[in-house]
């Protein structure tokens, strides 16, 4: 990257700094004659004596032939256009100004991006993302205030301090020299004082750095911290860090106005010498009052620029600083830098024949990784890697997927020596799947085709109606400051890669690619508690309708009969709770919070119209006093208070209070009521068995839905998605759906032997697949948090299968699983990777003989390499390691 | 059935009849009633166990697998606790236990339990005077079976 940031202002904006320079210049007339006219307008158009009026403006005379009035009138108009001139020169020049910066602001931040997507892999154990993060988002933020002014502030004041101070030299060379006598000082010393704060900013920045990283370990590694109990521990070592900035800043702000105080007392400096030396000679008569005014006036006139100056030097300088840090941060050595693009003609180069590798890998700290491992496996084999864990198979599945290079030697796959292979082509015919895969914070699918989506759309892709559509203004602007020139929005899945021509048949591929990873159990399980919005997908609610309505048959079996409490429009349901029996629907939006339903209008105006107000709240007093007689002895960090209390542990005592309060027979205050109404909603008949809510209750709350439904105002009429048994609800997931109930409290097994008809409907109307793909779309959480570890892994090994890759490289990837779905999962992948070949780096080797060809890794070399039968009975390193196994 | 009637009947039970009142709805309430169909099986032989039951309605059948196939070696009726020596001793469920009938069981989690026991001391007595009884019918069983066994 540029050396300053001057340079990589001018390499990117010289022609834009020129154009904002010379607008400057050409609004300098305006600026001055605006100054200049009030005068004229006072002393030759209101107090002048005339016609004709002498006007001098700029250095010329003129005398004009007209009344007073009009000369008085003219003037002024001309003024007014000069404010009006000068108002549009500031407005463009500013726009024009902060467009400039956000444009270079905007080409760093990518630059800076895309340098970081280069990294070599072992930069990331030196730099957290704690520090990255802040050095993209904030740390570059001033950056793009200074780009705008970097020229244009210094010629603009620059200039008025020129003119003016000309103009005072013009009436008095020596006043002159004196107004300025102090600059010099000025220019010597501020630098100096400046530097000391110059570095103190450096450690600021960089101990703010190490402030965001102490967050994000804190953050990913909260579980270890719970765990270890660190937390006092942590808060000390984020005290240390805090007080450390604290310091630096506190002594850059004494710093910082010290030359502040420094600047104003110099400038007060002059004024000073003005008026004792000045004055001197007035009384001494050998200088006019009049002059020395007119000198103080076009002092103070100059203050105004030169302190301009003097805060653009500042901002340079902070700028300077920050932009050395920056791109110091971001020029690792050893960087691969080439183009994402072109690599269209590159990635049709196959990967697909024999493997010779001959390589030594030292790291960092010059430790021999692998030492010389040479190793030649043939075409499309299947090969197993074993080893323990210095023997350096991980790290060579790492430089077979092209994640890292060789520090000496060579790696040729099919004729390609991996040394000078685009990395476009490997990233594309080979698939590595790792130990511990980051998943996107997206959608199932979207992580399974993350591994098609390289295909480059041609730029303008998608918009070939309207070509200036706003999309299409938006790739404009983007490729005006060399960001991507490529539609995100636009279809980058590499259908060809998956072998299928289309994204329908892609749908068909994913299913059978769960199936492979034996992820389509688990897929299925999260469609069934998806949703589908019934407005998109007609044809899939109609078919879960149909799901529904077999249901309703097989749970007329009286064997399973008791199982399922099915909603109905004309009855209460017991296993719902109060407020679910009164809403009877689901929410849709956040208008009605299921667990605050007490605390909004409509439903309380609905308890007010049906009576039930006083009612509720008296059952709210019994549940509160039965809540406190069962848990009043129990410590408030009991698990009890979480699984099945109705109020918190640190709302007991409140409540306590007010049951004594409504036992005597006060009255409640309007909070207090508010707080017992919101108790009845989360009962649930047959689950609690208070008996609080009898037949005759039950009766009235059916009345209260009714009424409920009815009077719904239309502002609410999208909040909630009623229960009708003819009709798909879009806000329940796909099992709730199908059972269109609850499911019975008490019912022993009553999950498992209704999970299980659930499928059995499922299956027999053809439905799982269906199920299947709104599974895909579920999301997965950050980092893919709401899968589990092995679930991850097997959409990291789906997504690498997706893509039929010449080599897939297995990275020690499917140790977390249980020894029986790695044999299937194994079995499948290699069934499935027929003809291509496959590298399977294990710890443990399940079903060697399902391999071609076993590798026996032994400290950095290859020690062995045959068949399994041949090397399992040979005594040699293998059936070591079998052995221990 | 309310938690009232519930409690009612928890103090019926001669392992729970000196249980302050209060406890037992706690009890009641944070344990599961659970109502199995005929022929549901409770727990199964060989199975970790993770809850006692006691009966409050119905009747079970206690079976063990030998290997001349399942034998039924004792019947538990109302107000019988079952269920509750894999979670005192820790070992895996040593029979199967299935409903003859409807039943209907509380179901008291391992950790319950052991606290009810730990606050009790007489439920506790009350417990090893059930084992013992238990274990004394045992013994009479087998001493039987011996004196059938010398006749053959």
């Amino acid at each position: 990257m540029e050396s300053s940031i001057f340079r990589y202002i001018l390499r990117y904006s010289t022609p834009q700094q020129l154009y904002l320079v010379a607008v400057t210049v050409a609004s300098y007339p305006f600026l001055f004659m605006s100054l200049e006219l009030p005068k004229v307008i006072v002393n030759e158009a209101i107090d002048g004596k005339g016609p004709p009026f002498a006007m001098h403006l700029m250095g010329y005379e003129t005398e004009i032939q007209t009344s007073q009035i009009q000369f008085l009138l003219m003037l002024s108009f001309t003024y007014l256009f000069l404010v009006l001139m000068n108002g549009a020169f500031k407005f463009h020049i500013n726009v024009f100004k902060g467009q400039l910066g956000e444009r270079l602001l905007r080409r760093l931040r990518y630059q800076l991006y895309e340098r970081m997507l280069h990294f070599p892999l072992p930069r990331f154990r030196k730099l957290g993302q704690g520090e990255i993060i802040p050095i993209i988002t904030a740390e570059v933020e001033p950056l793009g205030g200074f780009i705008g002014t970097a020229f244009a502030d210094p010629m603009f004041f620059g200039g008025q301090l020129v003119i003016i101070l000309s103009f005072i030299v013009l009436q008095d060379p020596l006043l002159g020299l004196a107004a300025i006598a102090f600059y010099p000082l000025q220019i010597y010393l501020i630098p100096k004082l400046q530097r000391r704060v110059n570095r103190l900013a450096m450690q600021r920045i960089q101990n703010v750095r190490r402030l965001s990283d102490h967050l994000g370990e804190s953050v990913s590694g909260i579980v270890e911290l719970r765990a270890n109990d660190t937390t006092a521990f942590e808060l000390a070592r984020f005290t240390q860090r805090l007080g450390r900035i604290y310091a630096i800043r506190f002594e850059i702000y004494r710093r910082k106005f010290f030359i502040k105080f420094l600047n104003n007392f110099i400038d007060k400096l002059t004024p000073f010498f003005f008026f004792s030396i000045g004055g001197f000679l007035v009384i001494h008569g050998d200088l006019t009052l009049g002059a020395l005014i007119a000198v103080l006036a076009a002092y103070k006139d100059l203050a105004a620029p030169w302190k301009e100056m003097l805060v653009w030097y500042q901002q340079k300088e902070d700028a300077k600083v920050k932009y050395g840090q920056v791109t110091e941060q971001f020029s690792p050595p050893g960087m691969v830098f080439a183009t994402p693009a072109g690599g269209e003609s590159a990635a049709a180069a196959r990967l697909d024949g024999e493997t010779v590798v001959n390589v030594t890998l030292v790291d960092e700290d010059g430790v021999r990784r692998l030492d010389g491992a040479s190793l030649t496996l043939p075409a499309a084999s299947h090969a197993a890697i074993v080893g323990d864990a210095a023997s350096g198979k991980s790290e060579l599945a790492m430089l077979l997927a092209r994640l890292q290079e060789p520090t000496h030697g060579k790696l040729v796959v099919g004729g390609h020596d991996f040394a000078v292979l685009p990395p476009a082509v490997a990233g594309r015919r080979v698939g590595y799947v790792g130990a511990n895969t980051h998943l996107n914070n997206a959608s199932v699918i979207e992580n399974l085709i993350y591994g098609l989506k390289h295909l480059l759309p041609a730029p303008g892709d998608g918009q070939d109606g309207a070509r200036r559509g706003p999309r299409a203004a938006a790739l404009d602007e983007a490729a005006r400051v060399g960001n991507s020139p490529f539609d995100y929005g636009a279809d980058w899945i590499d259908y060809a890669a998956a072998g299928v021509d289309g994204p329908e048949a892609l749908r068909r591929r994913l299913v059978e690619i769960l199936k492979i990873v034996d992820l389509d159990g688990d897929v299925y399980a999260m469609g069934l508690r998806g949703c589908v919005d019934p407005d998109i997908h007609a044809e899939t609610a109609a078919k879960i309708l149909r799901a529904r309505g077999a249901m309703r048959s097989r749970i007329q079996d009286p064997a399973v009969a008791g199982l399922v409490e099915p909603f109905d429009k004309m009855r209460y349901n017991g296993n719902a709770t109060v407020g679910e029996n009164l809403l009877f629907g689901a929410p849709l939006d956040s208008s009605f919070d299921m667990e605050r339903l007490a605390e909004h209008p409509y439903v309380q105006s609905v308890l007010d119209r049906t009576g039930l107000t006083a009612d509720f709240i008296e059952i709210g007093r019994k549940v509160a006093e039965t809540t406190i007689e069962l848990f009043a002895d129990l410590p408030p960090d009991h698990e009890f208070f979480q699984q099945h209390s109705f109020i918190a542990a640190e709302d007991l005592p409140a409540y306590r209070q007010l049951v004594q309060q409504a036992a005597r027979g006060t009255p409640l205050g309007h909070e207090d009521r508010q707080r017992l109404l919101s108790l009845p909603f989360m009962l649930i008949t047959e689950r609690h068995r208070l008996g609080l809510v009898g037949e005759a209750m039950q009766e009235r709350i059916l009345a209260a839905r009714h009424a409920f439904a009815a009077g719904l105002p239309a502002s609410l009429k999208g909040a909630i998605a009623f229960f009708d048994e003819e009709r798909y609800n879009g806000a329940a997931t796909i099992q709730d759906n199908i059972l269109f109930g609850k499911l019975a409290h008490g019912q022993a097994f009553a999950e498992q032997t209704i999970g299980g008809l659930i499928q059995d409907v499922v299956a027999e109307l053809g439905l799982r697949e269906m199920v299947i793909e709104v599974g895909l779309h579920a999301p997965v959480g950050i980092g893919g948090a709401r899968l589990s570890f092995a679930q991850r892994q097997k959409v990291a090994l789906g997504r690498a299968l997706l893509k039929r890759p010449d080599i897939l490289v297995v990275n020690e990837a499917v140790e977390a699983f249980d020894a029986q779905s790695q044999r299937r999962v194994l079995h499948n992948v290699l069934a499935e990777s027929r003809g291509r070949a496959v590298i399977w780096v294990t710890n443990r080797l399940v079903a060697g003989r399902e391999f071609d060809q076993i590798v026996v890794m032994k400290d950095g070399k290859v020690a062995e390499q045959g068949s399994f039968d041949k090397l399992a009975g040979s005594g040699g390193n293998l059936s070591r390691l079998l052995d221990v196994a | 059935m309310t938690l009232q009637e519930e409690v009612h009947l928890l103090r019926r039970v001669p392992l729970f009849s000196r249980i302050d009142p209060a406890r037992l709805k706690l009890l009641a309430f944070t344990s599961d009633r659970l109502v199995f169909a005929p022929g549901d099986v409770l727990f199964e032989q060989g199975q970790a166990g993770d809850a006692a039951y006691l009966i409050l309605s119905g009747s079970a059948e206690v079976e063990i697998d030998t290997p001349g196939g399942r034998l039924v070696v004792a019947t538990i009726h109302e107000h019988e606790i079952v269920g509750e020596i894999a979670i005192l001793c820790d070992v895996p469920r040593t029979a199967t236990v299935r409903a003859s009938g409807e039943l209907v069981a509380l179901r008291i989690a391992k950790e319950r339990f052991f606290t009810l026991l730990a606050e009790f001391p007489e439920m506790a007595v009350e417990m090893m005077r059930e084992l013992a009884r238990r274990l004394e019918v045992t013994t009479v069983r087998l001493r039987e079976a011996h004196a059938r066994d010398g006749r053959h």
